[in-house]
């Protein structure tokens, strides 16, 4: 018997684990899976089928929105991570005594409601705003310039609210780097830029992979900065899902849709980390 | 101004000072390392040691004065234009490389065919007897093969100086005592040049060729172990190497080859001429190690020639191969005296009078604070 209790004493341990997963992760999953097999409508209710078509239709109805959300997915990470870097860097390397005050600086616009923040770039990129306006009048921009509505506004709204989410995994790396690695390189013939290509990149690594996934995950699934700042050609897979949700009530749809977008995103995750796993990422260093 | 002439991998310090914000570090050095020579800087930590390194390194410019490597001044030459390399005090191995790449690290900087690296960097594991762990990342080994992998990192370049910075600092004392034997043969194997940084003066003492003691951004004097030791030049470097007993007293009398002077108790003491610095004037502190003192009987008659003082002895320390008393003299002065553990002589009871008597020759003097 103490036997037997001391074999499923672990189990037992991670008992509430397993609960937590299954209520809150498992049985949505399954659900939102079932939904999208499901026929019917919200009024007369839904019954089980085996309409697996509702997949090939998702694809062939949506998939430019699909390439459309893993583009701006793609190129608002890349640019979020060639902006953010710097600034990790300098705040980890240079920030010396006001580091926490700078990090607080970097997240302060987020105590500011995630809609109003777009709203506010809206009102920015509009076309007769005081930024465009004035650069239109004195000639520099021409009368038909604009920003918004074009996916480079939905591309910057993107990395605008990510760009907080990117500093902070690689500042965690970049400060736990000793500095004397770097003196020991330059002392072995390694320029700073080569000190840096050869040393701090290398090991900055798994902040840059962190950061990659944590924002291209968000900004592929979103749906809020396309609403707020692009037009009818900007449409996300995430603007498609809510549509099918809350405009027309085509409920399957819409699980039909995010159950496709997870599984690409899960697809997705598992190649880059094959081809930029972190050891490779160091093994190239070298 | 031209570089006066030096031989090959040299190393001169020139008038060099360095400040930080007022403050001065390192304070009008100069100083000659010989080519092939192990020179050690040895002195209390915040004495400047340290930072004299990381100028010669190339990691800190000088405020003022100049460093010549081969006779070719490198005073503001980058620290990866410098054909120096340090052993650093942490090792700062790069966690991310293997042994193997470390090692390779500074080769493949300067460019050098893959074969050509690929065999030194072989021979250095060798030397270094670290063949074994060529694929293991630095977090995987102990604290005594990566002190190891750090000089291999260094030696691998041959440059014309190895910078080494308490190099032996992390390590346990009998881990320590081996790699101090192992710096030494590498050292003797390959000839570099090695300046080692040090506050240990034992470790000092037992791997230099030369050494300088430094205090307080200066350098107090510059010799051999031995010639340090047995004659200390300043009241600090007496009582920093080794233990000193140091008691005040005037020059009475000042002969071509002797000096003697009366002592803070009276007694007469003489010393060599040779053993007093220039210019020192008539108040000295003459100073004895506490084992060249010989324990005499208080009716003992010494050696014809020697010193002597009375003293009373206090509590002692057996220590094996000698015996340590703290004694008095007879004006209060504390002073330690060995007593080696020769089986010749019984151990002295607390309070008992005692002879000290030493030869002349052992005397040395410090200038009086």
């Amino acid at each position: 018997m103490r036997q037997l209790r001391g074999i499923l004493a672990p189990y037992l341990l991670s008992l509430p684990s397993w609960v937590y997963l299954l209520i809150f992760f498992l049985i949505p999953l399954g659900s939102m899976l079932g939904m999208a097999l499901a026929v019917g409508n919200p009024l007369t209710g839904y019954t089980m089928s085996d309409n697996f078509s509702i997949f090939g239709q998702a694809l062939s109805s949506f998939g430019d929105s699909f390439i459309r959300s893993f583009w701006y997915g793609t190129a608002s990470t890349i640019i979020t991570l060639a902006m953010a870097y710097p600034v990790a860097y300098w705040i980890a390397f240079y920030g010396g005594r006001h580091k926490s005050t700078f990090l607080f600086l970097i997240m302060l616009p987020f105590f500011v409601s995630f809609v109003i923040r777009v709203l506010a770039w809206e009102f920015i990129l509009s076309d007769n705003s005081f930024v465009l306006g004035p650069l239109k009048e004195m000639g520099i921009l021409p009368e038909k310039f604009r920003i918004l509505s074009t996916q480079w506004a939905v591309i910057g709204g993107l990395v605008y609210n990510s760009f907080a989410y990117y500093v902070l995994p690689l500042y965690v790396v970049l400060e736990k780097i000793d500095r004397r690695l770097v003196r020991a390189a330059n002392d072995l013939y390694a320029s700073p830029v080569t000190a840096f290509l050869k040393i701090i990149l290398p090991l900055s690594a798994p902040g840059v992979f962190a950061g990659f996934l944590l924002v291209f995950v968000t900004n592929v699934g979103d749906f809020v900065n396309a609403a707020l700042l692009g037009g009818p050609g900007t449409y996300m897979i995430g603007n498609i899902i809510q549509d099918a949700f809350f405009l027309n009530q085509n409920y399957p749809m819409a699980a039909a849709l995010s159950s496709m977008l997870m599984l690409m995103l899960m697809l997705a995750i598992l190649l880059y980390s094959k081809t930029f796993g972190t050891d490779t990422i160091q093994e190239y260093a070298a | 101004m031209t570089p006066p002439s030096s031989n090959r991998h040299d190393v001169r310090l020139e008038n060099v000072i360095k400040q930080f914000g007022g403050l001065t570090v390192v304070d009008n050095i100069s100083l000659t390392v010989k080519g092939g020579e192990f020179f050690s800087l040895l002195g209390p930590s915040g004495c400047g040691k340290s930072t004299t390194l990381s100028m010669i390194g190339g990691f800190e410019n000088p405020t003022s004065g100049a460093i010549y490597l081969d006779g070719e001044d490198v005073s503001r030459q980058q620290p990866y234009k410098r054909d120096v390399n340090t052993v650093f005090q942490s090792y700062a191995l790069f966690p991310h490389l293997d042994i193997f790449e470390n090692v390779a690290f500074g080769l493949r900087r300067k460019g050098l065919p893959k074969a050509e690296i690929e065999s030194r960097v072989k021979e250095m594991l060798d030397l270094v007897d670290l063949t074994k762990f060529t694929r293991r990342k630095p977090g995987q080994i102990s604290g005594g093969q990566a002190q190891r992998v750090a000089l291999a990192r260094a030696l691998v370049n041959r440059p014309k100086l190895l910078l080494l910075d308490e190099p032996l600092g992390a390590l346990d004392l009998k881990l320590r005592k081996q790699m101090q034997i192992e710096l030494k043969r590498i050292q003797s194997e390959i000839g570099i040049t090695f300046l080692f940084v040090t506050h240990d003066q034992e470790e000092a003492m037992a791997m230099s060729d030369r050494l300088a003691v430094m205090n307080n951004g200066k350098i107090e004097q510059v010799g051999t172990p031995a010639e340090v030791y047995d004659h200390p030049a300043t009241e600090f470097v007496a009582s920093f190497l080794g233990a000193s007993n140091l008691i005040p007293g005037t020059i009475v009398q000042r002969k071509a080859d002797t000096v003697q002077v009366k002592l803070e108790d009276g007694a007469l003491v003489t010393l060599p001429a040779a053993a007093l610095q220039p210019g020192t004037g008539n108040d000295v502190k003459i100073g004895v190690r506490p084992e060249k003192f010989h324990v005499l009987a208080p009716a003992e008659n010494a050696e014809p020639g020697w010193n002597m003082i009375e003293a009373k002895a206090g509590v002692s320390v057996y220590l094996g191969v000698s015996r340590q008393y703290m004694m008095e003299s007879k004006t209060g002065r504390p002073l330690s005296v060995y007593a080696q553990n020769s089986g010749r002589s019984e151990d002295l009871a607390h309070g008992e009078t005692v002879r000290l008597a030493w030869n002349p020759a052992h005397t040395f003097a410090v200038k009086a604070n």
